[in-house]
């Protein structure tokens, strides 16, 4: 390993550029086109610098890499960070969808641009500490610290009810987060440290676990988002600016199940072992309820949005059938999903651009007039659906045969929602893309342009390759996720091998 | 004797230097406001100075133990001092504006650091007093500075009224425990305090009621808090803004110096007071806060709520749980100051405006003061990585380590309920479509200190250590200043 910082470089890039935008002088035209281009710049660099770490990155290895530690806050609370084989993924999928996010704004946007800019460009550096953080204080301080600049560009640059969404985005993530913060000190307070592979490490009592175990909950349900706390976040969607969205469904969704799966499977096994029915009950439910709730939608993006919900569903109950295959279909899933409903957003946002509006009944035949775009769309929700062949379906598959081994009940339910999100997908496409052109708007609406080209070939290609080739990301987070699972076991071996 | 002098020079130059200054004021011909204010400034910024020297002294005593020095006192005598220094430099534009500058302003305010200082370092129930009617009879004074208007005079009046109830009840508390313990110093308070049996003789909780009840009307704690809205909206801006800082981390200092040294044995009795205190606090500020729509009044419940935070740590009772409220007493000041600056820069061609309204899409005429007040406003509602969050998460470290978890639920759960007011401050600024109702530009002196205060905020996350560091050994030195001072009487300079 080399003595530079890698990550902490990654992780705080963006801000250096957040200070270049911040220095940007001259008229408005000059502002924003400067912003723009030193925004994209910054975020391309970062996913380079990324990819780059990702070359050096050990597949081979459970164990933490480029780690940086170094004192901070009070003995046993440092700055530490570090990425193994599950949170490297996740820098990547922040990374690479972040200039995406910057040239999906590039129009869109023409009010205050630069703050945009800069609220994305600390989102950024926020997002990818999320994932770097190896001390639970910084993980907090970097999770917490996101829900800042979303606040602010949901509330700023959302549709017309977006102080309502943007309050309660904030709101409902700071009550689940706080009772969380509570534990976190617990956790201090007993082991004096708050390095996560000494706690990880620590075995807490098991009468402990369950109350540590519901506060962790408490913070990722809201996040990830699991019924019955999903209902913040298809409010947040509708009102958010398109890039908002991409990275609301995209990466910040995906701390929930991050959290999951590094504080809650490793630190309280026994208490996620106690509480496993209860969240595959909820699981159930978020993956029939709110397909059939995305069924009844008539905007488009809350549609994609219950689906988020109901896809979630899997991942949660990936990661508490704990086995090898659920984790790694949760794994998978999370990242899948990240970009294809980024792209289903983003596919939202190209007709939105055109026509200023998301109903679903203001199109219709848009086959006829956007060859192309009927081509991505279709693409993405066949994948959303999970159709074979694209990685929307090795995530749902993984997860269910992970869970089939310890629930065949919540995998029945949760097989049948397959069905459900064709029967909302499809209907979906029908009604926008397929019939005659009856709207006298859509008569002379535009294809998809170079730049709208640009933004979703990456996507289309991520979705392609995996979805028939899954084995680089499956390979690269096996040895994380074998030994998280082996380590689970053991707890619980000693738990009630001892019991007994 | 010398050694006596020694101790109280901090106090010794600040009367001196206000004494001087009432002279120059009283005689100069002209107006001597600035000269004032400046010397005045000076004064402080030596007298902080002269108390940061004793800061890594052992314990010492003068006066027959009625006044003591240590780095706790120290610590915090310097914060009150630079914070009052800071108070005047922010008043001097808006005071001229207001037609309301005297240099009888600074004078008072001299001479209620001077108080400040001997609350901090009192150690005997007389010392506390006589510190605390000092400062109490200045700032009543400054509250009713505008003379000619009716709600500055309500103000400087209702202060007065509650002010003196309050002081009668720690008198008549003072009373009772001084006939129970048969002294009024502190350490020999703590002998006589022992509880039987894990009880307490009910006269004496009766006095440690009566004190504890004058000492949370200083600091506005719930139920003792009614005063605050009233003087804060009342008072001029700047005068309110002085009240908010510098008075609150004195009263606090004095207050867990008192519970922490004097009636370290009778836990029982009040931690339990404390928690109430506590929960009634973050609840009431939290809620209370939601429906205003005068800024100052909103500070003013803010600042109730801040002090059932700072409750909290206090309720642990440990070196950990004192550590925590001075670090979230510092860092309070530093964002109630920021916050100031901007409130006194809302400014129209008429006058000053203090409703909340008025601040609608001041992002977009004026983007930095919105900046500040943002970063406090996110700060004080304790979202990382603000300086606010950790001093929320070093008090609640100590209550959770305290075992308080019941405090603890209830305080995260209204620091939510309080973040929804300081949002929708950021919303009025920045979701809003712009007023143009604030359209002076922020003053210099104010836009700089604002700058300052901001800029610590957002970045103490850095390199919080330094700070934590402070707050951890004057709380180290606090409690265990009060556990050796129980056991054998030392370092007691005077002699008897």
């Amino acid at each position: 390993m080399t003595d530079w910082p890698l990550l902490s470089t990654i992780t705080f890039l963006p801000l250096l550029g957040a200070l270049f935008i911040l220095l940007v002088r001259g008229d408005e035209e000059t502002i924003a086109a400067n912003s723009r281009a030193v925004a994209l710049w910054t975020t391309v660099v970062t996913l380079l610098l990324t990819l780059f770490m990702i070359s050096r990155f050990d597949g081979s290895s459970a164990a933490f890499q480029f780690v940086e530690r170094a004192a901070w806050l009070l003995p046993g609370i440092d700055y530490a960070m570090g990425v193994d084989g599950i949170s490297v993924l996740f820098v990547l999928l922040t990374a690479a969808l972040m200039p995406l996010c910057i040239l999906a704004s590039w129009h869109a946007i023409k009010l205050r641009v630069r703050e945009y800019m800069l609220a994305f460009l600390v989102l950024e550096t926020l997002m990818i500490g999320v994932f770097c953080a190896m001390d639970i204080v910084l993980f907090y301080l970097f999770f917490e610290g996101g829900l800042i600049p979303m606040f602010l560009i949901i509330g700023i640059w959302g549709g017309g009810r977006r102080i309502y969404a943007s309050f309660k985005f904030f709101l409902y993530t700071l009550i689940g987060s706080v009772l969380m913060l509570l534990a976190i000190l617990y956790m201090y307070w007993q082991t004096g440290t708050t390095f996560i592979p000494d706690l990880m490490a620590h075995g807490f009592d098991a009468s402990v676990q369950t109350w540590l175990w519901l506060a962790f909950f408490a913070s990722f349900a809201v996040k990830m988002p699991m019924w019955p706390v999903h209902t913040w976040l298809p409010d947040a969607h509708v009102e958010a600016p398109t890039a908002g969205s991409v990275i609301l469904a995209g990466v910040l969704l995906k701390m929930g199940g991050y959290g999951f799966l590094r504080f809650s499977l490793p630190m309280f096994p026994i208490a996620s072992d106690f509480f496993a029915p209860m969240v595959f009950a909820m699981s159930a439910i978020a993956i029939v309820y709110t397909s059939l709730i995305a069924f009844a939608q008539e905007d488009m993006k809350k549609l994609i949005a219950y689906s988020s919900v109901a896809h979630m569903g899997f991942v949660t109950m990936g990661i508490f059938s704990a086995t090898t295959q659920g984790v790694q279909g949760a794994v998978f899933q999370m990242l899948s999903h990240g970009w294809i409903s980024g792209a289903l957003f983003l596919c939202v946002g190209v007709v939105y651009d055109r026509m200023h509006t998301r109903e679903i009944a203001a199109y219709g035949g848009l086959a006829n007039r956007m060859p192309i775009y009927a081509a991505v769309f279709m693409l993405f929700t066949m994948a959303n659906v999970g159709l074979p062949g694209t990685s929307g379906f090795v995530g749902e598959f993984l997860t269910i045969l992970g869970a089939f081994q310890v629930s065949t009940w919540t995998a029945l339910f949760a097989a049948s929602g397959v069905i459900f999100s064709a029967v909302y997908g499809l209907s979906l496409y029908r009604r926008v893309t397929f019939g005659q052109i009856e709207h006298e708007g859509l008569q002379q609406i535009a294809d998809m342009d170079r730049r709208e080209i640009t933004i979703i070939a990456p996507l289309v290609a991520a979705t392609l390759i995996f979805g028939f080739w899954p084995m680089p990301i499956l390979e690269l987070t096996a040895p994380s996720i074998d030994a998280l699972i082996a380590a689970y076991q053991e707890a619980l071996a000693a738990h009630f091998g001892g019991g007994q | 004797m010398l050694q006596n002098l020694t101790l109280i020079l901090p106090e010794m130059i600040l009367f001196l230097g206000a004494m001087g200054l009432l002279m120059i004021g009283a005689f100069s011909k002209g107006d001597a406001t600035r000269t004032v204010n400046l010397g005045a400034v000076a004064i402080l910024a030596l007298a902080a100075v002269t108390a940061g020297s004793f800061a890594n002294n052992a314990q010492a005593t003068a006066f027959s133990g009625a006044f003591v020095m240590d780095s706790f006192a120290a610590l915090m005598k310097v914060l009150t001092f630079v914070a009052t220094a800071i108070a005047i430099i922010m008043s001097q534009g808006f005071m001229k504006l207001e037609k309301l500058a005297r240099f009888e302003y600074a004078v008072l305010l001299l001479l209620a650091a001077a108080g400040m200082g001997m609350m901090i370092s009192a150690n005997d129930l007389i010392a506390l007093y006589m510190g605390i009617e000092l400062q109490s009879l200045a700032l009543y004074v400054v509250a009713a500075i505008n003379r000619d208007s009716l709600r500055s005079t309500e103000a400087g009046l209702k202060y007065f009224v509650l002010g003196a109830l309050s002081s009668g009840m720690l008198l008549y508390g003072a009373s009772l425990i001084y006939g129970f313990s048969g002294s009024t110093n502190f350490v020999e308070i703590a002998a006589a305090f022992q509880p039987q049996d894990g009880v307490l003789p009910m006269a004496q909780v009766l006095g440690l009621v009566f004190l504890l009840a004058g000492l949370a009307f200083k600091i506005s704690a719930v139920p003792f808090h009614m005063w605050t809205p009233d003087v804060y909206e009342g008072a001029p801006t700047s005068v309110t803004a002085f009240f908010a800082s510098a008075p609150k981390l004195a009263g606090m200092a004095i207050f867990l110096r008192i519970m922490m040294t004097g009636f370290e044995n009778a836990l029982v009795a009040w931690q339990q007071i404390i928690i109430l205190l506590a929960i009634a606090s973050m609840v009431l500020g939290a809620f209370a806060a939601i429906g205003q729509q005068n800024i100052k009044r909103l500070m003013a419940y803010s600042s109730i709520g801040h002090m059932g935070f700072a409750l909290v740590g206090f309720a642990a009772a440990s070196e950990a749980g004192v550590a925590s409220v001075i670090l979230y007493m510092t860092l309070y000041v530093v964002m109630t100051l920021g916050t100031f600056a901007c409130i006194l820069s809302m400014r129209q061609d008429s006058g000053p405006v203090e409703r909340i309204s008025d601040l609608a899409g001041l992002s977009q005429t004026r983007p930095f003061m919105a900046f500040c007040l943002a970063v406090m406003m996110f700060s004080l509602a304790g979202i990382p990585p603000m300086a606010g969050f950790f001093g929320k998460l070093f008090v609640f470290r100590a209550a959770i380590d305290a075992g308080l978890y019941a405090l603890s639920i209830i305080g995260v759960l209204a620091s939510v309920v309080g973040a929804f007011y300081y949002l929708r401050i950021v919303k009025i600024m920045y979701l809003d479509a712009p007023a143009d109702e604030v359209n002076e530009p922020m003053p210099r002196e104010l836009s700089i200190l604002a700058g300052v205060m901001t800029a610590f905020t957002l970045f103490f996350f850095i390199y919080p250590a330094p700070l934590v560091e402070l707050a951890d050994m004057a709380g180290a030195v606090l409690m265990q200043g009060g556990l050796t001072a129980s056991g054998l009487l030392q370092d007691d300079v005077a002699g008897h």
